[in-house]
């Protein structure tokens, strides 16, 4: 049995979540430590490019002419994977896709399914899905395989398991494995994952994977992974089930150029993906022979009708932005209440509730930029967050917060009032100034500020005072 | 009057745009800014009207009351040979959404106005560096003093290495290098109270870095993030100091 998926829908806010994540010593330490060294990583190889910025620049605009032109490549898509071989099927949103993939499964006569890792999986709780209906399924690649046996829940796009050390690891193998005397290096590790999967690999029969691209031109279907795992779950089941969201399609085989050195480059640091995969319908001589792509909506043609929010399509889950963000770094994955965390979760996620649920994530961000910096596609992320926040705003009406703001709005409005709200804030500082001219608590929302910081009392004369005393003074 | 050999154009009329929060809180930026600007023989002009470029409404996601704090400063500002702002982050909010903001608006002649206006406008070292051409502006600092580099200037301004040169430039100061200077200090405005805990954490992080320097100073070119370091340093008892890059630059000999 999985854990308890992340669900947004009864998530708390992220600031409450984040509070209850830092308290935990071990998991900032873990995640600071990979993150960091991702980021290394990443920034070495992406250094060696002369022409990143120019692939960057390629990559948002395939991205960006594919989503303006998304009806028109999915059924091109379709029309090539049928030919080929493959099943196409639609569906609205998580539930249909749920239960057709549980009925594939079924179709095919096997009560277990190995699993290719995929986000769009997690978004949709296939997991639990399939337990109900009584289909057991096997995570294979190493992180996740490591999240299903600690009945733990991803906490990065992807390294799921980033959160966790290797000994944290070795003592859920010891445990799930029943391996009592296994050690904690690596290739221990490696090993004991080695022999658990091998066995799964060559007895189940029925494969699910995701997608990163979907190939318009040819109807294939690209993966690419580390561990080899992933070829092993294309290649050895009878039947093979894929389930990818609609914004994973690509016009062009020859766009793979692109994106085959962006993602890699930004995801793992790596100058290629040691197994990279197109699987395109069903071949008579070798692989599966029964062969389904599930296209799934789920809310993403919402966010292809917002002009502002659309570039959040252009996303090809690297996971650059959640290493970069300052944010991320101290919280982890988990406090976003989502699969997919950091800042594209925090674009990502709400939009994909449609904005009912999720609404303090576009909030957990400093705009710091560092996301955007890094985005193999330029989405520019701290522009979204600033248009999601206008939505909850709207969407939120009038509270304590948006009577400040117009208040604040309407002072700003008036050199009159702005004066006026500058005499009136020094003498309402006053009885919160100490002796020493510093405050250290203040009311209501602002004592976020006094938490950790001192605020200096304001000073006597503000800077146009000062001014206008000069010039009548004659400078 | 100190000249730089590279700057011997003609005096330049400087509209300044002291911001509402320096304005308000940090008048003695203002005051240095307006030292500096002078002392390289241009004249400021202050527009009474000002008050606020409406980047906290706007990032906040206040949008609608930001709308006519883009239409005050435009016409306080419009015709300005040049517009000196000593915040990196009110430039980003003006530059990044000023043009879209306008053309939301929809009203032509402001649509050609904030097209006109906005490369008129400058942070305060970017006006130094990059439409003076200066480094050196004739500046004593006698201090150890590291540089943060804020998010906005960094990322959304490009300003570089461009304040750290003006500061190499300055006669008797130690500058050292921050650790971790692409790191954002955990303000992000209204973030800082809606997400205290996280602010703080960030806060916490930049705070060790500025006190590993040994510096007597912490220098930034927005007084947000030294507003936010500062609050640190003083709860924590730390005697270090944070002070605006034009102070340091407005900092003459004689006066020490």
């Amino acid at each position: 049995m999985s854990g308890v998926g992340l669900d947004p829908k009864t998530a708390p806010l992220f600031p409450i979540a984040a509070k209850t994540a830092m308290g935990n010593t071990q998991l900032r330490k873990n995640v600071r430590h990979a993150t960091d060294l991702i980021q290394a990583k990443r920034a070495r190889v992406v250094g060696e490019m002369p022409d990143w910025q120019d692939l960057r620049e390629a990559g948002k605009q395939i991205r960006q002419h594919t989503m303006e032109n998304l009806d028109f490549y999915l059924e091109e898509f379709e029309a090539n994977c049928t030919r080929a071989g493959g099943v196409v099927h639609w569906a609205r949103d998580a539930a249909e896709a749920r239960r057709i993939i549980v009925s594939l499964v079924k179709a095919s006569g096997s009560e277990e399914v190995i699993k290719i890792k995929s986000m769009t999986t997690e978004e949709i709780q296939l997991n639990s899905a399939l337990e109900e209906a009584g289909i057991h399924p096997f995570e294979t690649d190493l992180a996740e395989l490591i999240i299903q046996l600690g009945e733990d829940r991803p906490s990065h796009i992807v390294v799921p398991a980033l959160h966790k050390n290797r000994h944290e690891i070795r003592e859920i193998f010891r445990t799930k494995m029943n391996l009592p005397d296994l050690g904690d290096q690596p290739h221990d590790l490696a090993d004991a994952a080695r022999m658990f999967l091998r066995e799964k690999f060559l007895r189940v029969k029925t494969g699910v994977s995701g997608a990163n691209f979907l190939i318009a031109e040819t109807g294939g279907v690209c993966i690419t992974e580390s561990e080899g795992n992933g070829r092993m779950c294309l290649t050895l089941p009878e039947t093979l089930i894929a389930v990818a969201g609609i914004d994973k399609v690509i016009p062009r085989y020859q766009d793979l150029e692109v994106f085959l050195q962006l993602l890699p480059r930004s995801a793992t640091g790596e100058r290629m993906n040691p197994y990279n995969s197109v699987w395109t319908g069903v071949n008579a001589a070798d692989g599966p022979q029964i062969f389904h792509v599930v296209l799934m909506d789920n809310a993403r043609t919402e966010i292809l009708a917002d002009e502002e929010a659309r570039q959040t399509l252009n996303c090809i889950r690297c996971a650059a932005c959640q290493n970069a963000c300052p944010v991320y770094q101290q919280t982890g994955g988990h406090a976003y209440g989502s699969v997919y965390a950091g800042p594209i979760g925090a674009i990502l996620t709400p939009q994909l509730q449609e904005m009912h649920y999720a609404q303090s994530l576009p909030y957990a961000s400093s705009l710091c930029g560092a996301c955007y910096e890094v985005c193999p596609v330029k989405i520019n992320i701290p522009e979204v967050l600033i248009h999601l926040r206008n939505k909850v705003v709207k969407q939120k009406g009038l509270s304590a917060e948006a009577l400040a703001m117009r208040t604040m709005g309407m002072i700003f409005r008036s050199e009159r009032r702005f004066r006026a709200a500058q005499r009136l804030g020094q003498v309402a500082e006053t009885p919160l100034v100490r002796k020493d001219g510093w405050i250290g608590w203040l009311p209501g929302q602002l004592g976020g500020w006094t938490q950790a910081r001192d605020l200096k009392k304001m000073p006597k004369e503000t800077f146009r005072d000062w001014w206008e005393k000069r010039g009548k003074n004659g400078n | 009057m100190f000249r730089n050999a590279g700057s011997a154009e003609v005096s330049l009329r400087v509209s300044l745009f002291i911001t509402c929060y320096n304005d308000t809180l940090f008048p003695e930026t203002g005051k240095a800014v307006v030292r500096v600007l002078e002392r390289l023989g241009h004249t400021v002009e202050f527009p009474a009207g000002q008050t606020c470029c409406g980047q906290m409404h706007y990032n906040t996601g206040y949008q609608a009351e930001a709308m006519p704090l883009l239409e005050r400063f435009v016409a306080q500002f419009e015709g300005a040979e040049a517009v000196v702002v000593p915040s990196s982050s009110c430039v980003a909010m003006m530059r990044d959404h000023y043009p879209k903001m306008a053309l939301e608006i929809g009203k032509a002649e402001l649509i050609g106005a904030v097209d006109a206006l906005l490369p008129k406008v400058f942070e305060f070292s970017e006006f130094v560096t990059k439409r003076l051409g200066l480094e050196d502006v004739g500046a004593h600092y006698p201090h150890r003093v590291t540089y943060h580099a804020s998010c906005h200037g960094l990322r959304n301004l490009g300003l570089g290495d461009g304040p750290v040169r003006l500061l190499k430039a300055v006669r008797g100061i130690d500058l050292v290098e921050l650790k971790g200077l692409e790191q954002c200090c955990g303000f992000g405005g209204t973030f800082a109270v809606k997400n205290a805990d996280v602010s703080g954490a960030m806060l916490a992080d930049k705070v060790s870095a500025v006190l590993e320097t040994k510096a007597e100073a912490c220098t930034a070119c927005d007084n947000s993030c030294l507003m936010h370091i500062e609050g640190a340093l003083h709860r924590q008892k730390m005697d270090v100091k944070t002070v605006h890059l034009a102070e340091i630059l407005a900092g003459e000999e004689a006066a020490q």
